[in-house]
């Protein structure tokens, strides 16, 4: 599903941040990326999410060589992709049911059509009383929440996720790990990039590891 | 892995905990919000752009009908002129000629004037009072020519110089030369405001653009998260922008035709008066056709999606920077 063949990144004329990557990620599978702050753990998943460039290297993903795809091919590729931010990236106008309902509204669904799903996804994340909140009267954990919950909505092909559980209690940390693993088995592979141990601990999943820009596979 | 969303059934199963909703689709909010434009600036500045360049059509419309209408009254008119010479009865030559032109083919009516009338043109000049008999003052005739008629201007000249030597036949071509020059200028001086006006539409409208862009930046990134191309995005802006345009272009464009409605009652307030005078006598009544109207309706329309066009530019534009 995602291939990196000796892939680089460094920004601008800065060093490498990322050396001669060689991985790969097969479909339905589970893996934790984790490192030290600063590994480069959220370019890595820029670099998944094709908001970045590899300064080299070759990136396939479901296929495709990412350096040959024009903007409307990779619009098309990250329909196939939910991602979870660190800083959420929720629409402030909009409530959190619209949020979350967002990647269906861009596909060009009826509101009809997907609406029972949302809201049950809301409902199992804990937010089906905060369905008609707006982002800025949500806590951070609940913003956390709709976040995720609009990432894994469309069920997608590749999930990456930034410390998603980083500002939730261990026993939503749990729910929202128990989501993943859900999501997993219906067939999306997930990536959670994380640094805390004891949610790795909570599930045996590979493990890729970055260190000094390069990645470390423990299967 | 070839699915689409819509081949599997929920997520999570929450069983008889699931919530009953209702048919009716919820009101969702706009993915950009209207109020993040800056809207009202716009619409002002596009509404004002739309008002002068109505204006200039406008008025330009005016000029080219009042200067076609001069142009088709003075073109139909001959203009012989007998001068006094010593040796010839000046009269008796005046009637050759007027005699001669009312043989002509294609000539509607002749108006010879009379010594009293030819005194009564040169009055505002030379005073009342005055004796003719004193001066040489040549007599005029006035042709009237049948409409489409195409007069061999040379075989009248030298049958009229046969019976009057001294006479000399004027059809005012260089006059309506002239006119014409001057309704061509004032055309192109109407076509270069026009442009002028598009030129510094296209450079707001740009600006407004970016600036609502940077404005909804967030919005633009999160639409690329979730797999909104550029084009969808592009649109969600661009419904703002054509109805801002739209919303400028009713404002300019039905202010200037009601100018243009009340411009005869407000021409006559000024009647009589030596300004008002010069302009009736430039733009004749000071009122717009029915197609004129149309014209004002079109252009309006036209910076609408000109308004619409530069913001579609500018959007992409920003969003390959966005990306």
């Amino acid at each position: 599903m995602v291939r990196f063949e000796n892939v680089g990144l460094r920004y601008g004329l800065g060093p490498e941040i990322l050396r001669d990557l060689n991985f790969l990620i097969p479909a339905h599978s589970f893996q934790f990326l984790t490192g030290p702050s600063g590994a480069g753990k959220t370019s890595l998943l820029r670099l998944l999410f094709l908001s970045l460039r590899p300064t080299r290297g070759l990136v396939n993903l479901f296929g495709q060589d990412v350096s040959q795809l024009g903007k409307d091919q990779i619009a098309d590729l990250r329909k196939r992709i939910g991602i979870v931010l660190q800083d959420f990236r929720l629409l402030d106008h909009m409530t959190t049911y619209e949020n979350v309902a967002l990647p269906f509204r861009v596909m060009g669904r009826e509101e009809t059509s997907y609406r029972k799903e949302v809201i049950d996804l809301l409902k199992w994340v804990g937010l089906g009383e905060r369905m008609d909140a707006l982002p800025p009267i949500l806590s951070g954990g609940e913003k956390q929440r709709a976040a995720i919950a609009r990432a894994v909505i469309s069920r997608p092909h590749l999930l990456l996720a930034d410390e998603p559980t980083g500002n939730v209690d261990p026993t939503l940390g749990r729910r929202l790990l128990r989501l993943f693993i859900e999501l997993n088995k219906t067939g999306t592979a997930v990536i959670i990039a994380t640094h805390d141990m004891t949610l790795m601990d909570q599930y045996d999943a590979r493990r890729l590891v970055l260190h000094q820009g390069r990645l470390h596979i423990y299967e | 892995m070839s699915r689409t969303p819509d081949e599997h059934g929920p997520l999570l199963d929450l069983g008889h905990e699931r919530p009953q909703v209702t048919a009716r689709a919820r009101n969702m909010s706009p993915i950009v919000p209207r109020a993040s434009i800056a809207g009202r600036a716009l619409v002002a500045v596009v509404a004002i752009m739309t008002f002068l360049a109505s204006i200039t059509t406008g008025t330009v419309l005016l000029v080219s009908a009042s200067a076609a209408e001069w142009q088709s009254e003075v073109a139909s008119e001959i203009t012989i002129q007998v001068r006094p010479v010593a040796g010839r009865d000046l009269d008796r030559d005046a009637a050759a000629v007027a005699d001669a032109m009312r043989a002509q083919a294609g000539i509607l009516e002749i108006r010879p004037f009379t010594k009293e009338e030819s005194a009564k043109l040169l009055e505002p000049w030379l005073g009342s009072g005055l004796s003719l008999d004193e001066l040489p003052v040549p007599r005029v005739i006035v042709a009237r020519v049948a409409p489409g008629t195409a007069l061999d201007l040379a075989g009248l000249r030298a049958k009229v110089i046969q019976l009057a030597p001294s006479a000399s036949v004027d059809d005012h071509r260089a006059w309506i030369e002239r006119m014409r020059s001057m309704t061509g200028a004032t055309v192109l001086a109407g076509v270069g405001i026009l442009a002028l006006v598009i030129i510094a539409t296209i450079i707001s409208v740009s600006f407004a653009t970016r600036g609502a862009m940077a404005a909804n930046r967030p919005i633009v990134e999160v639409l690329h998260f979730v797999g909104a191309g550029d084009r969808y995005i592009a649109n969600r802006f661009l419904r703002h922008f054509l109805r801002l345009g739209l919303q400028g272009g009713v404002i300019g464009g039905g202010v200037a035709m009601l100018f243009f409605g009340f411009s005869e009652s407000i021409a006559s307030w000024f009647s009589g008066t030596p300004v008002g005078d010069q302009f009736a006598a430039l733009l004749g009544t000071f009122s717009l056709r029915p197609s004129g109207y149309l014209a004002l309706a079109a252009q309006a329309v036209l910076i609408a999606a000109i308004t619409a066009l530069a913001s579609r530019r500018t959007l992409f534009a920003t969003l390959d920077d966005i990306d």
